[in-house]
């Protein structure tokens, strides 16, 4: 039940996107469609996780002082081994990713994640706090990208919802990232509220 | 010629902002007021300059040299931390009046992602450097120029902000919701200079 | 203090080499598979020999040579927002078989149709030959149709594609000339 509040939490109460704002390049740079936006909150998720893991591990071995430090360079570490790891499993998600893989050390959600939750909290609800806020990411990006692309191709998942020519290509260029994501947060808000 | 047209490129047509989506959080964050605006993109633009210098001789040097181009990301996010920490220091010793100007956005500076992402694409040489040798030098035009565009975006963004506060903004699209919009708005303006920089290059007779 | 961020330090880059060295064998696979695969598709043959590979202009131009013909990698730095790189095939005489884009910065769903927009209707390039055929888009004069608001796409494309047959040609020529050299020695 705990565990539960904790997972929902991220996905709703707190969703770092739509909420907390954090976390806004990727949100806005990798999500011209909805299976690239999919991707990169999953890949965010599985950081969020290991790092969230491990941080609660190690929180009493490491001093004050360079709490920081010790916390990025895990983060960086998981970061690149992910980068490795897609890169020889699934070329075409580390193709359509591109930079915006090595950047998710500087998300901050992750970092943020690591100083607010982990360091405080043991390692079980760690990881369902890593894990609701990775899917609450995941979510939003997912969402934001699924709106692109149907906005701007008539498509959801590569399937056609109506003619292609029908499209505003403007949704899938840089301006309907920003645009998109602007109506999506008031959106939110109004349910919110509601 | 062609480092102009890396420098009018990176401002204008690949603008790190509204074309390259990197360095959003301080772009939403700091842009409330044309002043700080003004500070956060000096700051940024010392930072990246700098930062590009110190990966890029890292890269060659020491990565490549010894093989650990896996450690890539680790050692530039490590390396700009320790910059952004010295530069700090130093600047309150030696430069009292540019760090009150500058101060409060330097810690902020290490996670902004415009940093790490220049360093990574001029480190691997995967920026558009107009057809000459991706080096040194053109890096760091490109990484300045870069930070020039991000400083220009975040001060037209502001002085629109301080604007939006005196209007009538529907309430559900105060704040975040309506600043996007606008900064949708301004991508498209910057979307025309598409183009530009093949037009420029035919003129330069590159 | 200083010696538990070291030891984190070392523990971290210990896991990453040995991550490295773990991928590093499926990494190199999967770069070969993508180019064989990709050097199938553009000369439309599943059964098919790479013999040589050339490097030219510092590896801008990379000409794969095979028994079906030959497969040119083209670089273009002038597309829309950086590179763009097209493997061409060509037929013994020139004649283009098949193309694949495989690298490209471009905003995916306007320049990106660059990947299927030369392969039918006006703006098919499949079957002509760069010799024969002026491939440049209508607007500066050639044949090709150029796709829809995306211009500069479409020049920077139609220029890798000339590029990798002139490298063809050119390389070509010069081993024709080199035999010739070597027969009348």
């Amino acid at each position: 039940m705990k565990y539960l509040k904790v997972l929902l939490n991220g996905i709703v109460k707190e969703n770092p996107t739509f909420v907390l704002l954090l976390g806004m390049c990727p949100t806005l740079g990798t999500t011209s469609s909805a299976i690239n936006g999919m991707s990169m909150g999953l890949a965010t998720t599985a950081v969020l996780v290991f790092s969230n893991l491990i941080i609660s591990c190690l929180k009493n071995l490491i001093p004050d002082s360079v709490r920081i430090p010790s916390f990025i360079v895990v983060i960086a570490s998981l970061v690149t081994i992910l980068q490795m790891v897609l890169q020889a499993y699934v070329p075409s998600v580390y193709e359509a990713l591109g930079l915006f893989i090595p950047l998710i050390v500087v998300n901050c959600i992750i970092l943020g994640r690591a100083e607010a939750y982990a360091a405080k909290n043991d390692p079980i609800s760690s990881i369902f706090d890593g894990l609701g806020m990775g899917l609450g990411f995941t979510i939003a990006l997912t969402l934001l990208g699924a709106c692109r692309e149907v906005l701007g191709t008539g498509k959801i998942f590569s399937m056609t919802v109506f003619p292609e020519n029908y499209g505003a290509l403007l949704f899938v260029l840089a301006p309907g990232a920003f645009i998109v994501l602007g109506y999506l947060i008031a959106i939110v808000n109004k349910l919110r509220k509601a | 010629m062609a480092y102009i047209l890396i420098f009018i490129t990176a401002i204008f047509v690949n603008n790190v902002v509204f074309s390259q989506f990197l360095g959003i959080c301080p772009f939403l964050g700091v842009s409330k007021k044309a002043e700080s605006a003004l500070g956060m993109g000096a700051a940024v633009a010392f930072v990246l300059t700098l930062a590009t210098i110190v990966t890029y001789l890292i890269q060659k040097y020491v990565l490549i040299a010894f093989g650990l181009e896996y450690l890539q990301t680790i050692a530039f996010i490590l390396v700009i931390a320790a910059l952004v920490q010295m530069v700090e220091i130093i600047l309150k010793k030696s430069a009292p009046a540019l760090y009150q100007a500058l101060g409060v956005f330097l810690p902020l500076i290490t996670t902004n992602c415009c940093i790490l992402g220049v360093a990574i694409l001029v480190a691997n040489g995967t920026y558009s450097t107009q057809g000459l040798e991706p080096n040194l030098l053109t890096g760091v035009v490109y990484a300045f120029s870069t930070a020039l565009g991000f400083a220009l975006a975040l001060i037209v963004f502001s002085a629109i902000r301080e604007q939006l506060d005196l209007m009538p903004v529907p309430k559900i699209m105060r704040g975040t919701s309506i600043a996007l919009v606008v900064a949708g708005l301004l991508a498209m303006a910057f979307m025309g200079f598409s183009g530009v920089d093949n037009g420029l290059s035919k003129l330069f007779g590159l | 203090m200083a010696g538990i961020l070291t030891l984190i330090s070392v523990v971290a880059g210990a896991s990453l080499a040995s991550v490295n060295e773990m991928t590093k064998g499926p990494i190199e696979l999967i770069k070969q598979q993508t180019l064989e695969s990709g050097i199938r598709a553009v000369l439309n043959s599943n059964d098919l020999q790479v013999q040589a590979i050339d490097s030219l202009q510092e590896g801008s131009v990379i000409i794969y040579r095979t028994d079906k013909g030959n497969a040119v990698q083209a670089t273009d730095a002038n597309a829309f927002g950086g590179n763009l790189t097209v493997l061409v095939g060509f037929a013994g005489d020139g004649t283009i078989q098949g193309y694949q884009v495989l690298e490209t910065s471009e905003t995916p769903g306007l320049g990106a149709k660059a990947s299927f927009w030369f392969k039918e209707g006006k703006g098919s390039i499949l079957g002509k030959n760069p010799s024969k055929n002026n491939l440049t888009v209508i607007k500066d004069g050639g044949e090709v149709d150029a796709i829809t608001a995306s211009t500069i796409t479409s020049r920077a494309f139609l220029r890798c594609v000339n590029a990798a047959y002139e490298a063809l040609s050119m390389s070509a020529d010069a081993e024709s000339g080199a035999t010739k050299q070597a027969n009348s020695n």
